[in-house]
């Protein structure tokens, strides 16, 4: 068993108490950390090249040293930690704070030395209320044991958003607006949450910051790969045997996770396609089950390790519905700031439900990926790309199924698909009031 | 003043800026007022937060766990995104209809009852998965629907 720097222990002990938590260490490398200057703690986690686990992979000690110091900012600075975890396929951040939380606590006090902030907000998703009651006790715990000194640690609790994982539309949800993104710049570390430089973080990012001080940066940076050491909690979901999450170096295959941890595809069927990162990111195909899931090697594979959620779809299942069912939720989910984002989700759901139906032309198809190309790029933030990196993909790998819809007049699954005609929330509440498209 | 009007104040002093409050004042508000925000229940978070109403609704009509409509006691969500529809969510949506008597987005006739479609509420691994008065059930099989339904109307 590989050497675990962020679940570590909790299969041991229940780690959600403090005392456990202490008795394997625990809160020493706050105390290590606090010994420390700021600057040097930075430079450790630069070091330690460690990078964002909640999407973009950016590396956090970059994110530290963009902070101005206290006497080059006008006010106080904040660290929030993103525990809005809504893409579909992760559940990793919810297991950390579920088992690890004081953990991830330490990691956001690190955090706050490091950029001499005396204020954490901790956004979880609305949703997460068991999680939410097991951070609260760890947090009331470790402040009755004196470790918060100085820093307030505030849990703000979301209410079902997919955009407040977005980083500004959180921002704008923690304020009390509605969840929209914000142009950038400026970025948050010079002007986030009240205009006020802010360091952002996934929950697992900072989870991960105190094995760093614990180990030291060589150690540390033993696991992984050179340019992102460490290890992910991987989630594995979709048609497996074993689905759950894995915490590995980074670097390990799709193989390795699939079919060593979660033991093959499950009743026995053939492997279809492989989403590597959330629904958001491009689809792989089976050839590609050789792939290191670290951000480098799955980005130069042409897809995007994400949030390191890996979702294994079997060969019952239609891909047109596949890309159907994704894509309704990010009609769902768009905030409606931006036109290409509200109204091409919109447009791209209505022709993929004509595809389906079998009603679509080849005129359909090329405007699929028409539309596609409009979204792309030309969106606020990145929802807009997420909405048309799986459906694009899906079209680019899996054209002859798309083709057949049409050349057949019908789904070649004939009724047999395994997700065949699931529905999707969308009859319910958008999050912005849409116009139909004209047929 | 009364006690949700203190309680919203105290919520406002926690941030360094009081309108941080909105979110936790509507929750609180929904709880009161049985499961959703009627009309008065945004003037009261309004009156409380010291905002416009339309500030209030701009905000509650955002997010989906704000019910601006009635709903049953109890509340059955299931998860109809793709880990959980690639193992069978359909199913399960269609067990909680036929035992139920009704369709995704509406609420039984005994005002017991509401079920709803939800996106990925992070269980994927545990799938399908169903959100029960906002306690996971993971993973629900068809064949669980009826004890499920049993206990909430038990
Ligand atoms: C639509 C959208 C949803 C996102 N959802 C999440 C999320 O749920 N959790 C998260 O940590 N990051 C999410 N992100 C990424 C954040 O914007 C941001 O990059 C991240 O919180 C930075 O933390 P990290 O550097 O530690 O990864 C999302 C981004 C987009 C565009
Ligand atoms: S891309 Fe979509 S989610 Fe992002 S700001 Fe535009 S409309 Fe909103
Ligand atoms: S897809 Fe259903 S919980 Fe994630």
């Amino acid at each position: 068993m590989a050497e675990l720097t962020v679940l570590t222990g909790a299969d041991e002990r229940d780690l959600t108490r403090l005392d456990e938590y202490q008795a394997v260490g625990g809160y020493g490398a706050l105390e290590k950390a606090r010994a420390m200057p700021p600057e040097a703690v930075i430079e450790q986690i630069n070091e330690a090249a460690l990078r964002g686990r909640g999407g973009a992979g950016f590396p956090m000690g970059r994110k530290l040293s963009l902070v101005p110091p206290p006497d080059k900012r006008p006010g106080p600075a904040y660290v929030v930690a993103n525990a809005d975890e809504s893409e579909p396929g992760a559940f990793k951040d919810r297991e950390i704070m579920r088992r690890v939380p004081h953990r991830f606590v330490e990691g956001c006090l690190i955090a706050a030395h490091a950029i001499q902030a005396v204020e954490v907000f901790i956004y979880i998703r609305g949703e997460y209320l068991a999680e939410f009651l097991v951070l609260q006790a760890a947090i009331e715990e470790a402040r009755l044991a004196g470790l918060l000194g100085d820093v307030e640690v505030l849990v703000h609790r979301g209410a079902g958003a997919y955009i407040c994982g977005e980083e500004s539309a959180l921002l704008e949800s923690l304020e009390g607006y509605r969840g929209q993104p914000r142009p950038r710049p400026p970025f948050p570390p010079v002007a986030g949450l009240y205009m006020q430089p802010t360091l952002i973080n996934n929950v697992q990012t900072l989870a991960s910051v105190p094995a760093i001080i614990e180990l030291g940066v060589e150690r540390y940076k033993e696991l992984g790969v050179e340019s992102a050491p460490g290890t992910v909690v991987y989630s594995l979901s979709g048609n497996v045997n074993r689905p759950g999450n894995y915490e590995l170096p980074l670097g390990a295959t799709l193989r390795e996770l699939i079919f060593g941890c979660g033991h093959g595809v499950a009743d026995g069927r053939g492997l279809k396609a492989i989403i590597p990162g959330g629904s958001s990111v491009p689809v792989f195909t089976p050839d590609q089950l050789d792939v290191a899931l670290d951000f480098d090697a799955v980005q130069a594979a042409g897809s995007y390790l994400g949030s390191a959620a890996v979702i294994v779809v079997d060969d019952r299942a239609c891909m047109v519905q596949l890309a159907l069912r994704a894509e309704k939720f990010y009609m769902h989910e768009s905030c409606g700031k931006c036109t290409p984002c509200r109204e091409g989700t919109r447009w791209l759901v209505q022709l993929l439900e004509k595809i389906e139906a079998g009603e679509g032309t080849q005129a359909d198809l090329d405007l699929v990926v028409g539309v596609c190309d409009r979204i792309e790029g030309k969106s606020l933030c990145a929802l807009g790309d997420f909405a048309v990196w799986c459906v694009g993909s899906y079209v680019e790998k899996f054209r002859d199924e798309f083709q057949a819809h049409i050349d057949l007049g019908r789904c070649p699954y004939g009724g047999e698909s395994s997700i065949e005609g699931v529905s999707a929330p969308s009859d319910q509440h958008t999050h912005t009031a849409m116009a139909e498209v004209p047929a | 003043m009364s006690d949700f009007v203190a309680e919203v104040q105290r919520l406002r002093e926690r941030y360094p800026q009081g309108r941080s409050a909105i979110m936790g004042a509507l929750r609180m508000a929904q709880e009161r007022h049985g499961g959703w925000l009627p009309p008065e229940a945004l003037r009261e978070v309004a009156d409380a937060m010291d905002l416009a109403p339309a500030q209030i609704q701009a905000v509650a009509t955002f997010y989906d766990m704000y019910n601006l409509e009635p709903i049953g006691r109890h509340i059955v969500e299931v998860c109809t995104n793709l880990s959980c529809a690639l193992v069978g969510a359909k199913q399960v949506v269609e067990a909680f209809e036929e035992q139920l008597g009704i369709s995704p987005g509406e609420t039984s006739d005994d005002g017991e009852v509401t079920l709803r479609l939800i996106e990925c509420a992070g269980g994927c691994g545990y799938a399908p998965v169903v959100v029960v008065d906002n306690r996971y059930r993971e993973p629900v099989k068809p064949e669980d629907v009826p004890a499920i339904v049993e206990e909430l109307r038990g």
